[in-house]
């Protein structure tokens, strides 16, 4: 029994890992897919869907909206929620709980909802709907995604260090910008990730608010009808190995580093 | 990690004794001001919106009115989509609980023994959040078309008719709900098990449980916290996902979703008090079941 | 120098003198400290001892300036710095958790005080530190690379490199295994004469603070119990809590019968206990004397009367543990409760069975006096973990007392 139990997880788990894995490859090798009119059937192998990503000009454009929005979303996100996940862990205030809930609530929210509800809003207040409204939306629902990662952070970090800082004479400043934000550091990064990676991929808000703005999701959802150039799976595939080789460097050093300690201890 | 939202594990480290200070104050404001410009009024222009009545004159504008009616309307005319959006997501976190739990275990405590393959094991649980939402729902779209491999195969054993679609079904919409949100699900469960003391199997093997007795009594209930966590992030943005069921990606005309009406009705039709009252109703509906849900596994403290 | 400056450049030439007036310290919900008054002279290595919760954690912040006192004045050298933020005061901390910053090296650490405040050759400066806790091979290192002693030394070096006017150690060598805190133990009172700064120690080990210290305070719930050279302390402690805390005492409660000149006689249970008056805190009514268990003698035999001893007994050996170069007997007497005596093994016939008939005595030089009363029951150290021939002595000798009443 106990062995079939061993066996049995190792099979289901791989399974289930083949499972995460299929739409992924397939999409990678459909961006060498030397592809006619629709990108649907192989027809043979090629580089020039990577080799000339911009001969799609819609991909290209729309890649750069992204990207620059997702920046853009980042640091506003990163910057605020930081502030706020600081003075959550540190400092006692009224509201306490309603702050809380107000952070919490926007990721219980359905995206639909979230989208129609800034729409309706920018509608009202009459504000046209482009690049800014996407900033604004995204800043948004990146913003509680960037408070809870930092403050996990903030719980972790021993109040002594930073008292070990103003003991030895550093002003509040100082203790902050040396002994404080190094080590917040990591955790800020891992949300200005997760942030980025949030806006970059989040095709509902932003349908609601882009106007005639194309964001590089809302591109794939509006070729999806008449058929994807490979240049777009192309521009998917290089994300994600950009991304996967982050995580990989990451993990790579951390157990590094922890080999390096556990030898020298 | 932002996964473990619902589980409210990062507060337990907090410092007992917070101080009282101005700077709490210059911290907080930007950033609860954004959240009540942006979170907190887009509610009160849905309550309005949802609440007016069409121009007489003028298509596509409307006028500030009370006209509750509109939420009558809409209930009599999208129930349908509003009972297959609960089903559709309920199913969907049925399905990545019964994939999801025995991945997060594998990974958290099979695995324990060997770091690397632990990391790699996580890695792949969030590579698909790193291609597009889009890209892999339509890659399983052309996996599933009808002169794709799946369909091949199943009409050559004689299980599928030739030439019966396998997308634009329920099966393919639950399918694809399932696969998309499966590393919500597996990432809080992980991460209580993650800390899971292993001397707790043992210890329960030692006082005579077999190895299911163990799990059912002892590993189960200490992960339900991950549980809930997983099951809440999955419903909830399952429940309001208009991709899956959209007919360009795995759905039909018979398979729309209440995410797909809010849409039509506020970005095709411009019929916004339609879309803001939908919209309205699935979130009322979600905080009842979010409250309801969290009451009765006696987890209050989880925000 | 003024008040709200860091201090810059120069170091303290020596230790200052701390002094705390009337000083409270409120949390919401709680007292942390009463009204405490304490002189630390400079140059003395001053040990707070008390349990866990008595205050004295809180003490040590109020004097770092990272908590501000309810009420009262905080003065180092004469200067008050009640006002003064913690980065503004010349004392520094050597933590418990050592809280060396993991993200820069040994070195970095060391240096950290130094440049804020500005020093010149810091980095010189912080090599002698290091050099003196002999740990200059590591410099480049990060804290979490170093054993659990060796960042204790690096925290003391961090914090003795500023030269501060007062140094604060809060129970440094907690976390410690018992050899490497003996050894730690030697070390820094060594480093404190070599430095001459005024070290104070908060610590919850008596036999850390007796050993270490030239003045010993006594906390509890907030307050100071007694204060005085280690040796003082335990030879005459003036309270209960003292007696109990600061080693093991014997302790018997009963109403003064005779105050003469030189001393008074207490009548416990109705043996007679004779106390010097000058060791008596209080001289009338009901008072609680005491003894030390390693002052205690064993007889076979009741003693022959000597007016310079108290006698009590007969009781029964209830329990003997041998621990190489000295033994302890837990003897039960009756109304008395259990008395527990140390005895040297200087020679192998003086060993005692559990079981023996026994009779105490010991010098009435030796017997105190305290200012309050003890709880009830003399309370012995090793009451809660009584053996189970101990209960059933016990019993017997209460079942045997209730029949005797009957």
């Amino acid at each position: 029994m106990r062995g079939f139990g061993k066996w049995a997880i190792w099979v289901y788990s791989g399974m289930a890992f083949i499972f995460l894995l299929i739409p992924i490859v397939y999409t990678i090798v459909f961006s060498f897919n030397d592809y006619r009119r629709t990108n649907i059937i192989w027809t043979g192998f090629t580089l020039d869907n990577w080799l000339n990503v911009c001969d799609a000009q819609d991909v290209c454009r729309s890649f750069g909206n992204s990207l620059f929005i997702g920046l853009v979303a980042t640091v506003l996100a990163t910057t605020l929620g930081t502030m706020i996940a600081i003075a959550l862990v540190r400092y006692r205030f009224r509201f306490r709980n309603t702050t809380t809930l107000l952070i919490f609530l926007p990721m219980a929210t359905p995206e639909v909802v979230l989208g129609a509800g800034l729409a309706a809003q920018f509608l009202q207040a009459g504000v046209p709907k482009g690049l800014l409204t996407i900033i604004l939306a995204h800043t948004l629902f990146c913003l509680s995604f960037v408070i809870v990662t930092v403050r996990a952070r903030v719980a972790s970090l021993d109040p002594a260090l930073e008292e070990a800082g103003r003991d030895l004479y550093g002003n509040p400043f100082q203790v902050f910008w040396r002994v404080t934000f190094p080590m917040l550091l990591p955790g800020i990064i891992a949300a200005a990730l997760l942030s980025f990676a949030l806006s970059f991929d989040d095709f509902i808000i932003t349908n609601f608010n882009r106007g005639a703005e194309v964001t590089f999701p809302s591109y794939v959802y509006t070729a999806a009808a008449r058929g994807i150039p490979a240049e777009a799976n192309v521009i998917a595939s290089a994300v994600f190995f950009l991304a996967i080789a982050l995580v990989l460097i990451a993990q790579v050093s951390a157990a590094v580093r922890r080999r390096q300690l556990a030898k020298a201890g | 990690m932002a996964f473990t939202a619902f589980s409210g594990t990062a507060q337990a480290a907090e410092p007992a004794v917070r101080k009282r200070s101005p700077i709490a104050l210059l911290l907080l404001l930007p950033g609860m001001f954004y959240l009540i410009l942006f979170f907190v009024t887009p509610f009160f222009s849905l309550i309005i919106t949802s609440l007016q009545e069409p121009d007489p004159l003028l298509f596509g504008e409307f006028n500030n009115a009370f006209n509750w009616q509109n939420y009558v309307i809409v209930i009599e005319t999208y129930w349908e989509q509003g009972l297959r959006s609960i089903g559709f997501a309920a199913l969907a976190t049925l399905f990545a609980l019964l994939i999801g739990y025995p991945l997060a275990y594998f990974i958290a405590i099979t695995l324990r023994p060997f770091p690397l393959l632990q990391a790699l094991g996580l890695v792949l649980v969030i590579a698909p959040f790193f291609i597009s939402f889009l890209l892999r729902t339509l890659a399983w779209k052309q996996i599933f078309a009808t002169e794709g491999p799946v369909a091949g195969i199943l009409s050559s054993v004689g299980i599928l008719e030739p030439g019966t679609a396998i997308t634009g079904t329920a099966f393919s919409v639950v399918f694809g709900l399932t696969y998309n949100f499966i590393p919500f699900m597996v990432l809080p469960i992980y991460s209580i098990l993650a800390t899971f003391d292993l001397r707790l199997i043992e210890a329960g093997n030692d006082l005579y449980g077999s190895p299911a007795t163990t799990f059912r009594t002892v590993t189960l209930p200490l992960s339900a916290v991950g549980v809930i966590s997983g099951t809440l992030l999955t419903f909830i943005p399952a429940v309001g996902d208009y991709i899956n069921a959209s007919r360009d990606f795995l759905g039909s005309a018979d398979t729309t979703m209440i995410g797909n009406v809010i849409e039509a009705n506020f970005l095709v039709l411009s019929n916004f008090p339609a879309a803001a009252a939908l919209s309205l109703l699935l979130m009322a509906l979600i905080l009842v079941l979010v409250g309801f849900y969290v009451k009765r596994s006696g987890t209050e403290d989880l925000l | 120098m003024t008040n709200n400056e860091v201090p810059q450049g120069g170091f303290a030439e020596a230790g200052a003198d701390l002094e705390l007036v009337g000083i409270s310290k409120r949390f919401p919900g709680f007292t942390a400290i009463e009204e405490l008054d304490l002189t630390i002279p400079a140059g003395s290595f001053f040990a707070l001892l008390g349990p866990s919760g008595c205050g004295k954690t809180t003490t040590l912040r109020l004097i770092a300036g990272l908590e501000e006192p309810t009420t009262g004045r905080i003065l180092i050298g004469g200067r008050d710095v009640t006002a003064t933020k913690a980065y503004q005061r010349p004392v520094n901390t050597v933590f418990q958790s050592y809280a060396l910053f993991p993200n820069m090296t040994i070195m970095e650490n060391v240096a950290f005080g130094l440049k804020r405040r500005g020093i010149k050759n810091a980095d010189s400066l912080a090599h002698e530190a290091l050099q003196l806790v002999e740990l200059d091979h590591l410099a480049a290192r990060k804290p979490k690379q170093l054993s659990g002693g060796q960042q204790q030394r690096v925290a003391l070096a961090r914090a003795v490199v500023n030269r501060p006017a007062l140094l604060l150690l809060d129970e440094p060598l907690g976390a410690l295994d018992l050899k490497l805190r003996r050894q730690m133990q030697v070390e820094l009172k060594d480093i404190q004469s070599e430095v001459g700064l005024t070290f104070l120690h908060v610590t919850h080990d008596q036999e850390e603070a007796m050993t270490m210290a030239d003045t010993v305070a006594v906390m509890n719930k907030g307050r100071i119990e007694q204060m005085g050279a280690p040796q003082d302390l335990y030879e005459l402690p003036k309270t209960a809590f003292v007696a109990k805390f600061l080693g093991q005492s014997n302790l018997f409660t009963g109403d003064v019968v005779t105050t003469a000149k030189s001393s008074i006689v207490v009548d416990a249970h109705g043996t007679r206990i004779e106390v010097p008056t000058d060791r008596a805190q209080l001289h009338n009514g009901r008072i609680t004397v005491g003894v030390r268990p390693e002052k205690v003698t064993l007889h076979d035999s009741a003693p022959k009367a000597d007016s310079s001893r108290n006698v009590i007994g007969p009781g029964r050996i209830t329990d003997v543990s041998f621990s190489g170069v000295s033994t302890q007997y837990e003897v039960t007497v009756p109304h008395h409760g259990a008395i527990s005596v140390f005895a040297q093994n200087t020679s192998i016939s003086t060993l005692h069975r559990d079981g023996d008939q026994v009779w105490l005595s010991w010098s009435v030089g030796h017997t105190f006096g305290l200012a309050d009363e003890a709880e009830a029951e003399p309370v012995s150290r090793f009451h809660a973990d009584l053996d189970t021939s101990m209960i059933a002595v016990q019993s017997r000798k209460d079942l045997e007392a209730e029949l005797e009443e009957a």
